[in-house]
């Protein structure tokens, strides 16, 4: 321990003599300089930081997300079910390192275009272990985490939309649907939200870790998919309980646990707004579970699991955007009314409009993404205990560039939607045919039964 | 020789079986099933789908007893697995016309 505390003490002197040139240096113009002779250097501490979140949001997705689905499906299209989500993941990471990287964060510029995608670094061609990309402050980490943390997004939003589509999308149609859809909505709408030069991000929408890009995005996505697809056999007449409750909890569990990294993971670094978006994702989502109880109890029924599981997803996706950007009261605030609002919409709302959105992607994602992603535009208020400086932040303009925002993420998401479904629906068609959905995808999908 | 079969609230098969013991019966069948009766089943809702199932959990019990003792069991059941609610089952007397103990071959009566 002492040895660890003289070596450690030791590094620290090293560093602070190497900032010294850049503390020095009075004006920006010189500072540039400097940082151009000597590159910047990752710091090891937010390093770990994004590590750790990286593996962090891909425990949301597996076993997280597959099991929160899985638990929700009948027993016959259990492991279609999980499959899908674990496939879509894979692949979603494959397609990343080839082109998704270049088109969302790549270092070159499309000219007039590069609102709305970036281009360059196909391959990963110009990242090496000395390359860094940039945080929020003039702290840097190596280009391979940030590369990698990217990704897991990506890999999260693909999966995330077969809450729509359950039961009875092929497997093969999925595979197809991924990477035209990647391609065509995910990695523009992230370099818009989040790459310097980007449409919204230029207009100054706020959103942290993806109340935009990942969760509206992919339930207004899955909702497309889900109206493209049609109804599953039976629905709504015939009884389609969920077959494992107990697997939808611990799916729950790893969702929380897991959205630390995405959420307190997107500062890039391990800072105070890290903190700030940690205690956020803490109290967001306890107000959220439990608001869904109280709704349930209060409209008459019994305060279920099922409730609780599904608020803890609302507060976790509403806190999303806000993460970072709201103060722990604010967020609880964000998490009640999401859970709220998301209980009338899959409860009253979804029966009468008469879709089949199997496991409530939109329902939940979409509606919760939505209301975080106004919700932000609110609660950065200073007033509120938010982040917004007091001598910007007005309100109202803040509130109208977040609803711009989501409307734009709607738009986008619906028409890319409709032409990469629709090209799968031409061709090698969406849905499994009516013998392999009454028998179950699992059998005859995968050949293979989730319980024997 | 007498056939009964007890269907009783699930939560009420401690309770029968002890008594049953305490009144000399050395064996039973039990078995989970599900049925209805006057009871209406009962409403599960998931993210407001509301199904309801019409069959509730019951158990079964099958006791084989002595003509003498037949009227004692049936008695036992029906006090200690009574609510007063509705749902709290029924009890069915069969004739039974014979028994027979794998193990030794012995056969009426005895083989109880």
């Amino acid at each position: 321990m002492k040895r660890f505390l003289v070596n450690s003490a030791a590094m620290m002197t090293g560093a602070l003599l190497l900032a010294a040139p850049a503390l020095a240096a009075p004006a920006a113009e010189v500072a540039e300089v400097v940082a151009e002779a000597a590159p910047a250097v990752a710091n090891p501490g937010n390093n770990a930081w994004m590590m750790t979140s990286t593996i962090l949001v891909l425990l949301m997705i597996l076993p997280g997300l597959a099991l929160f689905y899985g638990g929700l499906t009948r027993s016959k299209n259990m492991l279609s079910t999980m499959t899908q989500v674990g496939a879509t993941a894979a692949l979603a990471m494959l397609i990343w390192v080839m082109w998704g990287y270049s088109l969302a964060f790549g270092p070159e510029s499309t000219g007039a275009l590069s609102a709305f995608f970036s281009t360059g670094s196909y391959f990963l061609s110009s990242v090496t272990t000395d390359t860094t990309a940039a945080t929020f402050s003039d702290e840097v980490i190596s280009e391979y985490v940030f590369v990698s943390f990217q990704m897991t997004f990506a890999a999260i939003t693909a999966a995330l939309i077969l809450g729509s589509t359950a039961e009875r999308m092929k497997f093969a149609a999925t595979m197809m649907f991924v990477p035209i859809w990647l391609t065509i909505v995910y990695f523009p709408i992230a370099h818009m939200v989040w790459a310097g030069g980007g449409l919204l991000f230029d207009m100054g929408a706020l959103d942290f870790a993806g109340g935009t890009v990942v969760h509206i995005n992919a339930g207004v996505s899955g909702l497309v998919l889900a109206y493209l697809l049609g109804k599953r056999k039976g629905y709504p007449t015939e009884p389609m309980p969920p077959h494992s409750l107990t697997m939808t909890m611990i799916g729950t569990g790893l969702l929380w646990v897991g959205w630390f990294g995405f959420n307190a993971g997107s500062e890039l670094e391990a800072d105070g707004v890290a903190g700030l978006a940690m205690i956020n994702t803490f109290v967001a989502t306890a107000a959220g579970g439990l608001a869904w109880m109280v709704v349930e109890k209060l409209a008459g029924h019994k305060g279920s699991a099922l409730g609780f599981c599904s608020g803890v997803i609302a507060g976790l996706v509403a806190v999303t955007p806000a993460a970072g950007n709201s103060g722990p009261f604010g967020a609880i605030l964000l998490g009640i009314i999401a859970s709220v609002v998301c209980y009338f919409v899959v409860s009253k709302v979804k029966t009468k409009l008469g879709f089949d959105d199997s496991l409530d992607a939109f329902g939940i994602h979409g509606v919760g993404g939505i209301v975080g992603a106004i919700g932000t535009g609110i609660v950065y208020s200073p007033a509120l205990g938010g982040p917004g400086d007091a001598a910007e932040y007005v309100m109202g303009a803040q509130v109208t560039t977040q609803i711009i925002a989501v409307l734009v993420a709607i738009a986008w998401a619906t028409v890319g939607t409709l032409i990469a479904g629709l090209l799968v629906k031409f061709t090698i068609g969406l849905r499994v045919d009516e013998e392999t959905e009454v028998n179950g995808l699992d059998i005859s999908e995968h050949g293979e039964r989730a319980y024997n | 020789m007498k056939f009964i079969i007890a269907i009783i609230k699930p939560f009420k098969l401690d309770t029968v079986r002890e008594a049953l013991s305490g009144i000399g019966i050395a064996g039973m069948t039990v078995t989970e099933v599900k049925g209805f009766g006057r009871q209406k089943g009962q409403t599960e809702i998931y993210r407001g789908a509301e199904y309801s199932t019409n069959m509730l959990p019951k158990v079964k019990l099958e006791i084989a007893a002595s003509d003498d003792i037949a009227a004692q069991v049936v008695e036992t059941i029906q006090q200690t697995a009574n609510t007063g609610a509705i749902g709290d089952g029924k009890i069915f007397v069969l004739d039974l016309a014979s028994a027979t103990r794998i193990r030794t071959g012995e056969s009426g009566e005895t083989a109880l």
